[in-house]
């Protein structure tokens, strides 16, 4: 029963999208304020179905409801609770639901949000919300229905992939959703803009704070996709260039160019048309990352759930919003007027605008070598295949010509600046630098570019730190550090993400430098060396979980001075019948000791296990930088400033600004 | 006129960068681009020697065989032609006899091959694209249901 009312609260979530869509792009049109009071309410109805239709899902699969057909091939009466609900959202059917509920949350958001001045765009943009949400439920009611019955129930479920039986894992797509999704919000507003032809100084300040949440949310996503990657698939690795990677990238890298364009658009009136571009192309990636994802036209690892079928209907939709999108983007080409705000070749609209070239071109490589096996058939007259040397020998040039410039364009004031003054404040910074980078060339004679990087990610570490002491008044003021606190959270916003950034570079070179790896064939009781390091197979213990059977191995680690245990293990989830590799770590100040336990061996008399041993340097750097660089937009996002629908007095921003 | 020189001078800056990143992945799409081989296609085109290319097709039921330094050998099929590969390490949780199988490696020869990694599939009834493609060419594809029963059959 409950199911059906999900299933029902689903079609009139759709009708009220539809209602909301229409009357959303009427009262804007007409300027009639009737139209929008009504869409707000539809707004509210859209986003209470979905909601429902959500919730009775997850009540299917709590109750383990194997009368329907999705709680079957995802769930297992047996399996932890956290997975239950989570199994409701880790299938396809069940995604793509959250996917409508999401867009129709931040819909509401918007609706309620008490920016009242602009209620035209509002309005306006509630209705290509709307229509984004109406497609996108249509698409999960008549083509990947969650809530099917089966007529003959069996007595127990398929189970959730034990892959995706983690904690990571099971709060990886709703963030990731809440990323792709506000893109979608972004879109809607600009979209609005373009109807509303108002697109200024105004409107960057209303889209900023969404691009921001959606921007932040994607981050954790990836954050968590990639810390997943990296502890439950056993490679060691934590990211692979994948195209369902590349998927969620390459709108993060165009939102992150959305972002620094909406500051010169909200702060200077300057490069309105080009935001509005970043705008759809960011919520069109997006899309195209959903269809790659749940399409399988390419070769991924990760390959969950495809339907070739049904990905057409996510092409459709994604060729309705990029085109249509796109062409009203030429035809309201005018009321973009970008006239405004001039500036010399050296000021920080030119560095930003140079910032947005680089991650747009470093975004269309991306693209072109996720999208490049597709042409390659007819290219090559073979299939063929495009890996991570690929992405690294592009994307890693294109980035670190950003990155090298970062901490001197930062100083830059709007308007005109000078590189010497600025030059002057970064050099105690850079010599640190090139120390840095020296220190790491002498320790490693033959891996130059390790070197190469750390002087880079110290660079951008000091020069963050230096540009922000700056602004707390450093050699004018005794009491800087009281001066940086009460500074506004957009600067510590700006400053934490840019110390990230570097964090992570330090991270990624020296893990992909010196990262050490080694395969043991090991029996009970043997020991083995590992850089420096002795490595005994204790035992294994045969355990059973709620929903699995366990081969738990007790290891110990001597590294002469003490003795440590890792436990890597073998699951055997017999109703997905799958086995997974539960890898064990220990970390410490500089790395982390990574063990992998493979299939025994027992075909040589006496049984050896196939062990996986990595020790992973500064591992912890890479997703502590990239959490610093989630932290920093939240703090910009959390500044109050930001939401202040009125524009402030110019005297005032220039003086925000300098 | 001044701020359409300037307009000029920012599209020609984006036209050089575009054309740098271009530039850039096209020497690296040359470099790296590594191809897909299925067992049968070694027989019309011998494979370049050490150069990294992918190889896919079902893992022969019966054929991987464990040996004591952790090394694993087995034998990739495509139902018309076989090839040997060796690799070191922890296969992925769903390599088994009678799946679909990518492996990234070199050709030590027309019938060997050594894998450097073995690609992981998370979906247990999965066959790769390429794999499903090439046994459609050779007349082997049933669906993916029936590429695994026909493997599983002695």
């Amino acid at each position: 029963m409950i199911v059906e009312i999900g299933h029902f609260a689903l079609i009139l979530a759709m009708f009220a999208a539809l209602a909301q869509s229409c009357a959303g792009l009427i009262g804007g049109q007409r300027a009639d304020y009737r139209f929008y009071t009504f869409t707000k309410r539809a707004t509210d109805i859209t986003f209470v179905g979905a909601a429902i239709a959500l919730i009775a899902l997850i009540h299917a699969y709590l109750t383990s409801d194997f009368s329907v057909k999705n709680v079957v091939e995802n769930s297992h009466s047996l399996k932890p609770l956290i997975y239950k609900i989570a199994g409701s959202w880790g299938n396809h059917e069940g995604s793509m639901l959250l996917w409508a509920l999401v867009g129709a949350g931040f819909a509401t958001f918007l609706s309620h949000s008490k920016e009242e001045l602009a209620w035209t765009l509002k309005s306006r943009a509630l209705g290509v919300q709307g229509l984004i949400v109406a497609l996108v439920i249509a698409y999960v009611v008549f083509a990947s229905n969650p809530f099917v019955r089966l007529p003959n129930p069996p007595f127990q479920g398929n189970d959730l992939n034990p892959l995706l039986q983690d904690p990571a894992l099971a709060a990886h797509p709703p963030f990731l959703y809440l990323g792709y999704v506000g893109m979608s919000l972004v879109y809607s507003l600009a979209i609005a803009g373009l109807l509303d032809g108002k697109v200024d100084a105004v409107w960057a300040r209303i889209i900023r704070p969404w691009a921001l949440a959606s921007w932040m949310f994607l981050t954790i996503g990836i954050l968590l996709g990639a810390y997943w990657a990296y502890y439950e698939l056993g490679w060691g690795g934590w990211w692979f260039w994948d195209p369902v990677e590349n998927a969620s990238f390459m709108p993060w890298l165009l939102g992150t160019a959305l972002l620094h364009s909406a500051i010169v658009t909200e702060k200077r009136g300057a490069l309105a048309a080009w935001t509005v571009l970043l705008a759809i192309l960011a919520f069109s990636l997006s899309l195209l990352g959903t269809f790659l994802v749940r399409s399988g036209v390419l070769t991924s690892v990760h390959a969950f759930a495809l339907d070739p079928k049904r990905g057409v209907w996510i092409l459709l939709i994604l060729a309705l919003f990029t085109g249509g999108g796109l062409l009203l983007y030429g035809l309201r080409a005018s009321v973009m007027n970008s006239d405004k705000g001039m500036f010399a070749p050296v000021s920080r609209e030119t560095a930003l605008v140079l910032n947005n070239l680089f991650l747009v071109v470093a975004t269309l490589t991306i693209l072109v070598g996720t999208l490049y096996p597709l042409l390659g058939e007819a290219i090559y007259g073979r299939a063929i295949s495009v890996g991570a040397p690929y992405f690294n020998a592009v994307f890693t040039p294109l980035m670190s010509i950003i990155l090298v410039f970062l901490p001197l364009a930062s100083f830059f004031s709007w308007k005109r600046s000078k590189i010497t003054t600025h030059a002057k404040k970064l050099i105690p910074a850079l010599i640190i630098a090139i120390i840095g980078g020296l220190v790491v060339a002498f320790i490693a004679k033959n891996k130059p570019m390790s070197a190469v990087g750390v002087t880079l990610g110290v660079w951008l570490i000091l020069g963050a730190l230096s540009e922000f002491l700056q602004k707390a008044g450093l050699g004018k003021s005794n009491d800087v550090v009281k001066r940086a606190f009460a500074l506004r959270p957009m600067y510590w916003g700006m400053f934490i993400a840019h110390l990230g950034v570097g964090v992570f570079v330090i991270g990624a070179v020296v893990e992909t430098s010196f990262q050490k790896e080694q395969t043991f064939a090991i029996g009970i009781g043997e020991t083995v060396q590992f850089e420096g390091r002795k490595i005994t197979l204790d035992k294994i213990a045969s355990l059973e979980g709620p929903n699995f059977y366990s081969d738990a191995a007790q290891i110990s680690v001597n590294d002469g001075k003490k003795t440590i245990i890792l436990n890597p293990a073998r699951r055997y989830y017999p109703a997905a019948k799958m086995p997974t590799t539960e890898v064990d770590r220990k970390a410490n100040l500089f790395g982390e000791l990574y063990m992998a336990l493979g299939e025994p061996n027992s075909e040589s008399g006496a049984s050896k296990w196939v062990l996986r041993v990595y020790f992973n340097p500064f591992i912890g750097w890479i997703f502590g930088g990239y959490f610093l660089i989630a932290l920093g937009g939240f703090l910009s996002m959390a500044d109050r400033g930001l939401r202040v629908a009125a524009p402030k007095a110019s005297g005032d921003i220039a003086k925000a600004a300098s | 006129m001044k701020r359409r020189h300037k307009t000029l001078i920012w599209i020609a800056l984006g036209a050089v960068i575009l054309g740098g990143g271009t530039v850039l992945g096209a020497v690296a799409m040359k470099k790296t681009v590594s191809f897909f081989y299925a067992p049968k296609d070694v027989l019309v085109t011998p494979p370049k020697l050490n150069r990294e290319v992918r190889l896919g097709g079902l893992v022969l039921t019966g054929s991987l065989k464990h040996t004591n330094d952790g090394t694993i050998n087995f034998v990739v099929t495509d139902n018309v032609a076989n090839v040997n590969v060796s690799y070191k390490g922890i296969v992925p949780d769903l390599f088994r006899e009678g799946q679909g199988v990518i492996a990234e490696g070199k050709f030590t020869d027309n019938t060997h091959f050594k894998a450097e990694r073995i690609l992981a599939k998370h979906d247990e009834n999965y066959v790769p694209k390429e794999v499903a493609d090439s046994l459609k060419k050779s007349g082997e594809w049933r669906g993916p249901e029936a590429a695994l029963k026909e493997q599983k059959q002695p």
